[in-house]
C-alpha cells in the first residue's frame, strides 16, 4: 500500500477533466472521550463514467467519506467539487437541490418510503427534482425486473427486489454521480452479484460516474478501480 | 289660505311620525287615515273669535298644532344666518286629557341654525302630561327638555320674549321683540283650505326684530334681525292628492311681508296662494292666478332632487324675483325629512325671508 | 408546485397505510373540537339571550343615572334633568307573576330611549302610534307568548290583577321579558311617579357628577357603564364552569392527538429522513407538514364542530332548565349558531393540532439526514424526560400554591386547579414508575420480574395517555364529590328551610289576607306565617327581603351559619337583620356589621345579626320581621305564606284551600313537591356536569386506547424474546392486558386523592367565588371503587383491540424482528 501522492492526483485530474474531486478533506466527531478524527486529509477524483470502490475496515470512515460527496454532512476542511460546483461549505437548501438533481443514492437499508408503491418510490426523487421521464422510467422497471411488482409496496418484496427500488429510484433522476453504500450488505451473495451487475449495467447507460462502498473485495474488483481507507487516508489496495 | 300649507306640513309631519312613513309614501294613505281619526277632536269652525293671551297657549283638544319661528340674523361684520325654531304638539286620540303618561299628548321639537357653510340642526321628542314639554298662555311659554320660546318677566303678550335651543354643535339664544299686534289670516284668524271645509286657526307675528347669540361649534356671535312667527291649530286633513308643496316667507322692502305657497297636487296644476301683509298689518289674500312660482337650479339631497332657487311673481303687485338659498344644502335630516332655509331675493324687491320644500322625490 | 405536490402527496400516503392512526388522530381532533365548541355552542346561546334581555335599551356602554338614596328615581328628577338639557331616558323594572310564572317587566320610554336600541326602533318603526296609544302593547318574545300560552293581543293579568296591555310578538325582545310603556309598568308595578333609572344617551354630551349635583343635588347618581346585565353578571360563574369543563375535555382530546400524532411521525421518521436524503428541502418538508396538521385540523374539526353542535342540542335543554331555574335566566330553547361560533372552533382546533403536532415538528426540524447517532437506552432518556417533566410539574404546583395564597376571584380558583391537576398529572409517571420499581423488587419469578420491568418501559409511551386517564378520573371523583357534597348539603338544608307544610300564593294582597283569616279559623292548622317580600338593590347587587313573623318555626329549625346572642329576638323587635351568606360574603359584612338597605325612598341602616346558609340563590337575601318590612316597604309584595298544619293533614287541607278560594289562590304547593322541586332544578345543573363528565372519561379511553395503539407496532420487538424463551402468545396478550390493567388500577388509586384536592378546591375556591356561599366537605367512598371499576374497563376496553392484534401476530412477524435485528 502507497499513499496516493499529490502529483499523480494532479495529474489525472488534469487529463481526464474529473468528475469529482476531494481533496484534503478532514472530518472529526465530537466523542465522550474527546475528538475523534475519522478522515485525516483524503484526497480522490473520479472521472464521468467511471467507477470506483471505496473500501475499508468498519469505521474507517468510508460512509463518512460518501456522505461528504453526497452533500449529506459537511467537511471540516478540504474541498469537494463535483461537476464543477463546490459542495463543500454550501448552504443546505442548495445541498438538497444537489442531492436531488445531480447524486443519486443507494442505502444498505435501501430506504424507500414504505407507503409509496414500487413505482411511485422509484419515481420519488425524479419527481421531487422535477425531472419525472416515463420512458426511463418504463426502463428502469423492466431492466431492474419491477415491471410485474409496480403496484406492491416495499414491505411485501425481499431484499434484493428492494434494492433494486432503491437503484432505480437513485438513477431515474439521470444522476451525474451515483453512491451507493454497502448496497449489498444486506442481501446473500447472489443477490448481491446480480443486484451490482444490473447496476453497472445501468451506470453505463447512463455514463454517470459511480462511487460504492463495500468491504468486499470480490463486489470492489468489478468496478473499474479501487481504493481503500486507512487510518483517515486513501490507498491503493 | 296660507293656513292650508302650514297646517299640511304639520299633518304630514305627524303622519310621518306615527305612521313612520316617509310622506311621499303618506300622501295617498296617509291622509285618508288621518281624516277618519279626526272624529272626536274639537272642530275648526268659523266664526269662533281669537283671543289672547289664552290662545298663545295649546289647545289640547285640537288634533294638532305649531309654534313655529323662523329668523333672518347678521353679525357685525354682516354674516348672515338663518335660525329656525319649532315646537309641534299631537294628541294620539281624542277625548279627555288624560293625565301623567297616558296623556295622549306627543311633543316635537326641532332647531336649526344655517350659515352659508353649515346646516346644523337637532330634533327632540317628548311626551305630554309629565312636564317634558308643553305650553303655557299666561304667561307665555313654550318649552320641549331646555329649548325654550318664553315671554320675558313683565312683558305683555309676545312683546318681549326669549328663544332658546341647543343642539350637539350649536346653540342660540335671541331677543324677539314686537310691539305690532298680532296678524289674523283669513277670516279673523279662520282659515280656510279648500272648497271640502277644510280649515284651521291661523295667525302669524311676522314683525319680531330680533338680538341675541349664537354659539357654534364653541364660537359665540353677537346677531340681530328679523323673525317671523306662525302658530296653528286644527284636526281636519287634507286632501289625498297632495304630494308635497314649496312655502316662502318673505321680508319685503318698507316693512311690508310676502307669504306665498303651492301645493303639488299629483296629477293638476298646483295650487298657490298667499297674503300680502302691509306695514300696518292689514292682510291680503292673493289669488292662485296671480301668483307664479318658477323652479331654477336643482341640488340632490339625500336621493332626491329638490328646485333651491326659485323665480317668484306676484302680478298685481308687480312683484318679480329671484331667490338664493343661503345654504343649498339646508336639509332637515330629522326622522321625517324636508329642506328648510334662509334666502335671499332680487329682482323688483330685494330682502331676505324662508323657504321651506317637502315631498319631493 | 409539482414538488411540493408529491413530498404532500408522498406524507399523506403515510395515512393511507395506516387507516387506524388517522383514525384516532381525527376522532382525537374531533372529539376535542366538539365538547369544546359544545359548551361554547351553549355559552354563546345562553349570553345571546343575556344580550337580547339587557339590549331592550342597546344600554351596553351607556352610563346611568340612579337614585343615590332608596331604589327608585323620582319622575320629577326625570323632567329636571330633560329641562335641564340632559340627554336621558326613563327605565322602570321589576318582576311581575303570571300564573305560576315570573316576567322581567321593563317599562320605556320610546321616544328619548337612546338610538340604536330595539325599542328606539319604535321611535321611527310603524309601531310607535300602537304602543303609545292607549291601550298601548306589551312586547315579547315568541317563546314567552308561548310559555304563556296565549296568543297576540291578549292582556293576561298580574297576580296583583293589573292587566298587560296587549301582546305583541317581537322577536328582539329577551324570552321572559315584556316591555311596556313607561305609564303601563308604574301602573302594573304600582309604582307612580316613580322610576328605576336613567339611561343616558351615549351620543349625547356625558354628563359629570359635578353637573348632576348642580340639578338634582345630591338625590341622584351617576353610575358608569355596566359590563353587562344583571343576567350576564350572575351567570358568569355558570358559564365559567362550563368553560372550564370544555377546555378539561379539549386538553383531554388533545392528549388522543397528540399520542396519534407522535405514532405518525415515529413511523415517518425513515420515510423522512430518506426524503431529505434525496434532497427534498427541509423548509418545504416542514411547510408539508404544517399543512398535513391543518388540513388534518379542519376536517375533524369540521366534523368536531358539527358533534359539538348535537352536544349541544342535547344539553341545551338541562341547561336551559338549570339557568331557568338558578337565575331565573330565559334561554331560547333553539340552537341558533353565530359564524363567531365556528370561526373559534375551527381556530381552536387549529391551535390544538398545532399544540400536540409542536414536539413532532420541532423533532423533524431537528432531524438529522444520517441517522448514525445510536438511541439513549430508553431508561436513561426516560430518566432524562422524569427529571424534566418532574421540575415542571413542581412549577405548577408552586403556581397553584401562589394562585392560592396570592390570587383573588374565580380565575385564581380556577389557576389553583389548573396548576393541581397538571402538576399531579405530570407526576404520575414518576409515581408510577417508583411503585413499579417496587413491585419489582417483590418478584421472585422470571417472568413476574419481566412483567415489571417490561410495565415501567411501556410507561414512557403510555404515560400521556394514563395522565389524561388520570385528569379524567380526578375530574370525575373531583365533580362527584362536590356534587354529591352538594345534594347531600341541599337536602338537609331544604330540610330544615322547607319545615311548613304548605306554601301558597294568593292572586292578590288582599286575597293573601282573606285567605291568611279564614285558615286562621281551621282548627287543623296551628300557624299561618307570611313570608312578604320586598325587592332592593345593594351596591348594584338584586337582593330580596324577606319578612317572615317571629314563630317558633324559625327560631327551631331555620339554621344559622352565626348569630350574635338574641338574634330572633332582636330580628322581631326590628333592631337587628338576618343576612344571605352570599351577601355578607359580597358585602364583607360580619356580624355586628350595619347593612344600609335602599328602601323605596330612604336608606334603612341595619344591624346584621345572624348568617344563614343560602345555597343555589344568585341573589343576595335578607330576612326581617314582616312588621319592619312593611313599615320601610308599604308595597312589599304580600301574597306568600306558609302554614304549618299535621303532615297527614296537608293534603286535605289543599284540597279545600282550591275549592273555596278557586282563582284568589294563585298557587299552593306542599313540602315534598316544593323539596322536588327545588331539587329537581339542581339536578339539571348537575345534569350537565355529569354528561361533560362522563364524556371527558370516554375521551380518556380513547386516549388510551389511541396510545396503546401506538406502542403494539412497537412492543413487538420487546415481545418477541419472551415469545422465543417460551411463553405462548396467548399468555403474553393476557400479560399486556394485566401491565395495563395494573397501570390503570394505580391511577385510578392516586386519581382519589387528587380528586379530592380537587373536591375541595372546588368547594372551597370555585363555589365561594363563583356563588358566595361554601359547602360543608363530605367524602364519599363507595364513589371511589366506582371509579375504579369505570378506570379498569376503561383501560380494559381500550387495551382488547391493540393485544387481540398482538395475541393474533403471526410467528414471522415475531420472527422478522429478529431477522431484522442487526
Amino acid at each position: 500500500m502507497t499513499v496516493i501522492d499529490r502529483t499523480e492526483r494532479s495529474d489525472r485530474a488534469a487529463d481526464a477533466a474529473p468528475l469529482l474531486r476531494v481533496s484534503g478533506v478532514r472530518k472529526s466527531y465530537a466523542t465522550p472521550q474527546g475528538a475523534l478524527a475519522v478522515l485525516k486529509g483524503v484526497d480522490l477524483t473520479l472521472a464521468a463514467g467511471e467507477s470506483l470502490a471505496l473500501l475499508g475496515e468498519s469505521g474507517s470512515g468510508k460512509s463518512t467519506l460518501l456522505h461528504l460527496i453526497g452533500g449529506l454532512d459537511d467537511a471540516d476542511a478540504g474541498e469537494i467539487v463535483l461537476d464543477g460546483v463546490r459542495v463543500t461549505g454550501m448552504p443546505d437548501a442548495e445541498r438538497a437541490a444537489l442531492r436531488r438533481e445531480k447524486i443519486g443514492i443507494v442505502f444498505q437499508q435501501f430506504n424507500l418510503v414504505p407507503s409509496l408503491t414500487v413505482a411511485d418510490n422509484l419515481a420519488f426523487q425524479a419527481r421531487i427534482a422535477g425531472r419525472f421521464d416515463a420512458a426511463w422510467q418504463d426502463e428502469l422497471m423492466r431492466r431492474l425486473g419491477l415491471a410485474a411488482l409496480a403496484g406492491r409496496y416495499p414491505e411485501q418484496l425481499s431484499g434484493g427486489q428492494q434494492q433494486r427500488v432503491a437503484i432505480g429510484r437513485a438513477l431515474a433522476v439521470k444522476p451525474r454521480l451515483l453512491l451507493a453504500d454497502e448496497p449489498t450488505g444486506n442481501l446473500d451473495a447472489a443477490t448481491g452479484d446480480e443486484v451490482l451487475g444490473l447496476a453497472l449495467d445501468l451506470i453505463r447507460r447512463t455514463g454517470c460516474g459511480f462511487l460504492m462502498v463495500t468491504h468486499s473485495t470480490r463486489l470492489a474488483a468489478r468496478l473499474d478501480r479501487q481504493v481503500m481507507l486507512a487510518s483517515g487516508v486513501l490507498v491503493t489496495p | 289660505m296660507s293656513a292650508r300649507t302650514r297646517f299640511s306640513r304639520v299633518v304630514v309631519v305627524f303622519a310621518i311620525l306615527v305612521l313612520g312613513v316617509w310622506c311621499g309614501h303618506v300622501a295617498a294613505q296617509g291622509f285618508a287615515g288621518l281624516g277618519e281619526d279626526a272624529a272626536g277632536f274639537a272642530e275648526v269652525v268659523p266664526g269662533k273669535a281669537i283671543t289672547f293671551p289664552e290662545d298663545l297657549g295649546a289647545h289640547p283638544d285640537y288634533r294638532i298644532e305649531w309654534w313655529y319661528v323662523t329668523a333672518n340674523l347678521k353679525d357685525a361684520a354682516g354674516t348672515p344666518y338663518g335660525v329656525q325654531w319649532t315646537l309641534f304638539r299631537q294628541a294620539n286620540t281624542p277625548g279627555p286629557q288624560r293625565e301623567g303618561w297616558a296623556s295622549q299628548q306627543v311633543w316635537l321639537g326641532h332647531a336649526a341654525v344655517t350659515t352659508a357653510g353649515a346646516h346644523r340642526f337637532a330634533e327632540t321628542l317628548a311626551r305630554g302630561g309629565i312636564g317634558q314639554a308643553g305650553v303655557t298662555a299666561e304667561p307665555f311659554q313654550a318649552w320641549i327638555d331646555d329649548w325654550s320660546f318664553a315671554r320675558i318677566d313683565g312683558a305683555a303678550g309676545l312683546a318681549a320674549t326669549t328663544l332658546a335651543a341647543k343642539g350637539k354643535d350649536f346653540s342660540y339664544a335671541l331677543q324677539l321683540r314686537s310691539d305690532r299686534a298680532l296678524v289674523l289670516h283669513g277670516d279673523r284668524g279662520f282659515s280656510r283650505k279648500s272648497e271640502r271645509g277644510q280649515a284651521s286657526y291661523y295667525y302669524s307675528q311676522p314683525f319680531f326684530t330680533v338680538a341675541g347669540t349664537l354659539t357654534l361649534d364653541g364660537r359665540t356671535v353677537d346677531v340681530t334681525g328679523q323673525a317671523w312667527m306662525d302658530r296653528e291649530w286644527s284636526s281636519q286633513p287634507l286632501a289625498s292628492d297632495q304630494k308635497g308643496w314649496d312655502w316662502f316667507s318673505l321680508h319685503l322692502p318698507g316693512g311690508e311681508k310676502l307669504m306665498l305657497f303651492q301645493l303639488r297636487g299629483a296629477a293638476e296644476a298646483p295650487f298657490r296662494s298667499g297674503s300680502w301683509i302691509g306695514a300696518d298689518g292689514a292682510v291680503a289674500v292673493l289669488a292662485n292666478d296671480d301668483i307664479e312660482l318658477t323652479p331654477g337650479e336643482t341640488r340632490v339631497m339625500a336621493g332626491r332632487r329638490l328646485p333651491v332657487h326659485w323665480t317668484v311673481e306676484v302680478k298685481s303687485r308687480g312683484l318679480r324675483i329671484e331667490t338664493a338659498p343661503l345654504n343649498a344644502e339646508s336639509w332637515m335630516d330629522t326622522i321625517f325629512r324636508y329642506w328648510e332655509g334662509p334666502i335671499s331675493f332680487r329682482g323688483s324687491h330685494a330682502g331676505v325671508g324662508y323657504l321651506e320644500m317637502t315631498g319631493y322625490e | 408546485m409539482r414538488q411540493a405536490y408529491w413530498i404532500f402527496a408522498t406524507l399523506l400516503s403515510h395515512w393511507r397505510r395506516h387507516p387506524l392512526n388517522l383514525a384516532t388522530l381525527m376522532v382525537g381532533l374531533a372529539i376535542a373540537t366538539a365538547l369544546w365548541s359544545g359548551v361554547q355552542a351553549l355559552n354563546q346561546q345562553a349570553r345571546a339571550s343575556y344580550d337580547r334581555a339587557a339590549a331592550v335599551f342597546g344600554e351596553a356602554g351607556l352610563a346611568s343615572i340612579v337614585s343615590a338614596r332608596g331604589a327608585f328615581v323620582a319622575q320629577d328628577a326625570y323632567v329636571a334633568l330633560r329641562r335641564a338639557g340632559w340627554k336621558v331616558s326613563p327605565v322602570l323594572e321589576g318582576s311581575v307573576r303570571i300564573g305560576a310564572a315570573s316576567y322581567r317587566l321593563i317599562g320605556v320610554e320610546p321616544l328619548t330611549v337612546p338610538r340604536g336600541s330595539p325599542v328606539s326602533g319604535l321611535a321611527t318603526g310603524g309601531e310607535l302610534e300602537a304602543f303609545l296609544r292607549a291601550p298601548g302593547q306589551t312586547l315579547a318574545a315568541p317563546e314567552t307568548l308561548g310559555e304563556l300560552g296565549v296568543a297576540e293581543g291578549a292582556t293576561p293579568s298580574t297576580d296583583k290583577g293589573k292587566a298587560l296591555p296587549p301582546l305583541v310578538r317581537d322577536g328582539t325582545v329577551a324570552p321572559g321579558l315584556l316591555v311596556v310603556d313607561i305609564g303601563a309598568a308604574q301602573d302594573i308595578l304600582g309604582r307612580p311617579g316613580q322610576l328605576s333609572r336613567l339611561i343616558v344617551d351615549g351620543d349625547a354630551a356625558q354628563p359629570d357628577a359635578a353637573a348632576l349635583a348642580a340639578v338634582a343635588g345630591d338625590a341622584l347618581r351617576l353610575e358608569a357603564a355596566a359590563e353587562g346585565g344583571d343576567l350576564a353578571r350572575l351567570t358568569d360563574s355558570f358559564h365559567l364552569n362550563l368553560t372550564a369543563f370544555g377546555l378539561l375535555a379539549f386538553i383531554v382530546g388533545l392528549f388522543i392527538v397528540h399520542a396519534s400524532i407522535g405514532l405518525a411521525f415515529e413511523q415517518r421518521l425513515g420515510t423522512l429522513r430518506t426524503m431529505r436524503a434525496v434532497g427534498v428541502p427541509l423548509r418545504l418538508l416542514m411547510a408539508a407538514l404544517v399543512a398535513e396538521m391543518v388540513l388534518a385540523a379542519l376536517l375533524a374539526g369540521a366534523v368536531g364542530m358539527v358533534c359539538g353542535y348535537f352536544i349541544a342540542a342535547a344539553l341545551l335543554p338541562d341547561v336551559a332548565a338549570s339557568l331557568d331555574g338558578l337565575y331565573g335566566a330565559h334561554v331560547s330553547g333553539q340552537l341558533a349558531i353565530a359564524p363567531r361560533w365556528w370561526a373559534s372552533g375551527l381556530g381552536m382546533a387549529l391551535a390544538g393540532a398545532l399544540a400536540a403536532s409542536a414536539l413532532s415538528l420541532a423533532k423533524v426540524a431537528r432531524l438529522p439526514v444520517l441517522s448514525v447517532a445510536k438511541p439513549l437506552a430508553w431508561r436513561e432518556a426516560q430518566q432524562v424526560q422524569l427529571r424534566r417533566q418532574g421540575a415542571f410539574a413542581v412549577f405548577c404546583l408552586v403556581v397553584a400554591l401562589l394562585a392560592y395564597v396570592a390570587g383573588h376571584g374565580l380565575i385564581a380558583g380556577f389557576v389553583v386547579i389548573a396548576g393541581v391537576l397538571l402538576g399531579a398529572a405530570l407526576l404520575l409517571p414518576l409515581a408510577l414508575s417508583g411503585l413499579l420499581s417496587a413491585g419489582e423488587g417483590t418478584a421472585k419469578q422470571a417472568l413476574a420480574q419481566w412483567f415489571w420491568a417490561d410495565t415501567r418501559q411501556q410507561l414512557s409511551g403510555l404515560s400521556l395517555a394514563l395522565m389524561a386517564l388520570l385528569l379524567a378520573l380526578s375530574a370525575n371523583v373531583g365533580v362527584g364529590t362536590m356534587v354529591e357534597g352538594f345534594r347531600k348539603t341541599f337536602t338537609g338544608w331544604l330540610d330544615e328551610r322547607l319545615n311548613a307544610e304548605i306554601y301558597f300564593d294568593a292572586a292578590s294582597a288582599a286575597d293573601g289576607a282573606r285567605i291568611a283569616a279564614w285558615l286562621a279559623r281551621q282548627p287543623q292548622v296551628s300557624a299561618v306565617l307570611p313570608v312578604w317580600r320586598a325587592e332592593t338593590r345593594i351596591k348594584g347587587w338584586p337582593v330580596d327581603v324577606y319578612g317572615t313573623r317571629d314563630h317558633a318555626t324559625y327560631r327551631v329549625h331555620f339554621s344559622l351559619l352565626s348569630e350574635l346572642p338574641g338574634a330572633w329576638d332582636k330580628v322581631r323587635d326590628g333592631e337587628g337583620v338576618l343576612v344571605s351568606e352570599q351577601l355578607a360574603r359580597r358585602m364583607g359584612l360580619g356580624l355586628g356589621s350595619t347593612l344600609a338597605i335602599p328602601t323605596g325612598d330612604a336608606v334603612w341602616e341595619a344591624p346584621v345579626v345572624g348568617l344563614y346558609p343560602d345555597y343555589g340563590n344568585p341573589k343576595g337575601q335578607v330576612r326581617v320581621n314582616v312588621d319592619h318590612l312593611v313599615r320601610h316597604w308599604p308595597d312589599a309584595r304580600r301574597t306568600s305564606y306558609s302554614l304549618r298544619t299535621a303532615p297527614e293533614q296537608a293534603e286535605a287541607l289543599i284540597g279545600t284551600m282550591q275549592a273555596q278560594f278557586g282563582a284568589s289562590l294563585a298557587r299552593v304547593v306542599d313540602q315534598a313537591s316544593l323539596k322536588a322541586a327545588s331539587t329537581r332544578i339542581f339536578e339539571k345543573t348537575f345534569a350537565v356536569t355529569g354528561a361533560l363528565n362522563t364524556l371527558t372519561l370516554v375521551v380518556s379511553g380513547i386516549a388510551l386506547f389511541a396510545s396503546l395503539l401506538a406502542l403494539t407496532g412497537l412492543r413487538l420487538a420487546q415481545l418477541a424474546p419472551v415469545w422465543a424463551l417460551g411463553v405462548p402468545r396467548r399468555r403474553l396478550a393476557d400479560l399486556e392486558i394485566g401491565k395495563l390493567l395494573v397501570l390503570a388500577a394505580i391511577t385510578a388509586v392516586l386519581a382519589v386523592p387528587l380528586g379530592l384536592v380537587l373536591a375541595w378546591c372546588l368547594v372551597a375556591i370555585v363555589n365561594v367565588q363563583a356563588f358566595g356561599w361554601r359547602l360543608p366537605f363530605h367524602v364519599f367512598p363507595l364513589q371511589w371503587v366506582v371509579i375504579l371499576a369505570l378506570a379498569l374497563v376503561t383501560a380494559l376496553l381500550a387495551a382488547v383491540i391493540p393485544v387481540a392484534r398482538l395475541g393474533r401476530t403471526a410467528p414471522q412477524d415475531l420472527l422478522r424482528v429478529f431477522a431484522n435485528e442487526r
